[in-house]
């Protein structure tokens, strides 16, 4: 059997209804974008599960690594004056 | 790469299936870890794909629009799983060529369950009953599997397969209340498919030499007896309901045990079919061969289409 060339990988981003952001629910292979919306409408919105869709390159997205997730994320960790439990407030204050 | 960091590697590894934490694509897995799941995404993608076949079979004679448009549209999710479970697959690094490739050479395989013919209508509601329930045991637990990508994959099946297995049931009733030719059609048809659908939870756990390994890792929740177990006792008040008789004569209520004793397969039919020669296994794998090479063409000219843009 000869190896054919894949059709290029997309990733899929369907937005479930208004108001909410679109979450990426897999991907799949078309020639090009027009085909990848088609077929990301049939295979990830057959039961009213979307009523928007992106469609991203596999190969366009950059991601961070995860060998590096220790340096990257890091400086978040010791930064607890970040978070509203920090800052302790009297009990009968009200609205905070 | 150091030792060091090999070691680290491999306890983040570890500390990740402990947490009952989910092992992304890009993390450092093991290389048994990524074969493992390879070879059981992929055969369960390949059995959603030939599962197309014996149902698709009744397409063109479904006895009314009704029942024509609800198998069109079941069938079509089986095709919908397993495009979720071939891309799951391919993020670890496993082209769609290579797997169909080994889907079609017979090096990678599928559900024994489909390679039994579908003789009469009453197969499409025996199948989405007991075949898709069957599956609904096997699937509800690999929701929660330790590989990512599969385990999103099976939330996003099992949501649909419980459409399948109402609408056979539904069938099933349907044929039921009919004549007395119908009824014994459908009794027929269980006869048929109850010994195979206990197989589908694969060999007794004595016999399954990769389950330890693979419950270890978290990649299966179960095993396979216990599923098979869970199954049993699950279809038997479906099969009172319906009205029909399993057929196994060593199937009682258990109290001590609190679950249905019930006999053994034919595990010397399941070998057999397993290893290629059952009722369909050259039909079903000739069809999915002719499919893809038919359709070869296609996939060229949409490529040629592609590259020379869309400024036409």
């Amino acid at each position: 059997m000869t190896v054919q060339p894949e059709w290029p990988l997309y990733e899929i981003f369907v937005r479930g209804k208004r108001g909410l952001n679109h979450v990426h629910v897999g991907s799949l292979h078309a020639a090009d974008d027009e085909m990848a919306l088609r077929h990301a409408r049939d295979v990830y919105t057959r039961r009213n599960e979307g009523v928007s869709i992106w469609a991203v390159r596999a190969d366009l997205i950059v991601a961070s690594s995860p060998d590096e997730k220790d340096p990257l994320f890091a400086p978040a960790g010791d930064k607890v004056y970040r978070h509203p439990t920090f800052y302790a407030i009297p009990d009968d204050v009200p609205h905070m | 790469m150091t030792a060091t960091a090999n070691a680290d590697r491999e306890a983040d590894f570890e500390r990740t299936i402990e947490h009952h934490d989910r092992i992304e694509p890009r993390d450092w897995m093991p290389e048994k870890y990524r074969a493992t799941v390879i070879r059981q995404v992929a055969q369960h993608a390949h059995s959603e794909i030939i599962g197309m076949q014996p149902e698709g079979n009744w397409i063109t004679r479904a006895p009314s629009l009704r029942r024509k448009a609800i198998l069109l549209a079941k069938v079509q999710d089986e095709a919908g799983h397993g495009l979720y479970l071939y891309s799951a697959c391919e993020t670890l690094g496993v082209s769609r060529g290579e797997l169909t490739d080994k889907l079609i050479s017979g090096k990678q395989k599928y559900s024994s369950i489909f390679n039994y013919p579908t003789l009469s209508y009453a197969d499409v509601g025996t199948i989405g009953w007991l075949v898709d329930g069957a599956a609904i045991c096997n699937q509800v637990p690999l929701c929660r599997t330790s590989y990512g990508p599969y385990g999103r994959a099976m939330i996003r099946v099992c949501k649909e397969e419980s459409f399948h297995q109402r609408q056979g049931y539904e069938l099933l009733m349907t044929m039921m209340s009919g004549t007395d030719e119908q009824r014994a059609m459908v009794q027929e048809s269980v006869d048929r498919f109850w010994w195979p659908a206990l197989m589908m939870f694969g060999p007794p756990d004595a016999d399954s030499p990769n389950t330890a390994q693979s419950m270890a890792w978290g990649i299966k929740r179960d095993t396979n007896d216990d599923l098979r177990q869970k199954f049993v006792d699950m279809s038997v008040p479906q099969a009172e309901a319906l009205g029909v008789t399993l057929p196994d004569p060593e199937l009682a209520w258990n109290e001590e045990r609190g679950h249905h004793d019930f006999g053994q397969p034919d595990w010397d039919e399941f070998a057999a079919v397993v290893s290629g020669s059952g009722p369909c296994n050259a039909q079903r794998i000739a069809h999915r061969k002719r499919a893809h090479d038919e359709g070869a063409w296609v996939r060229e000219a949409a490529l040629a289409f592609a590259a020379k843009g869309t400024d036409l």
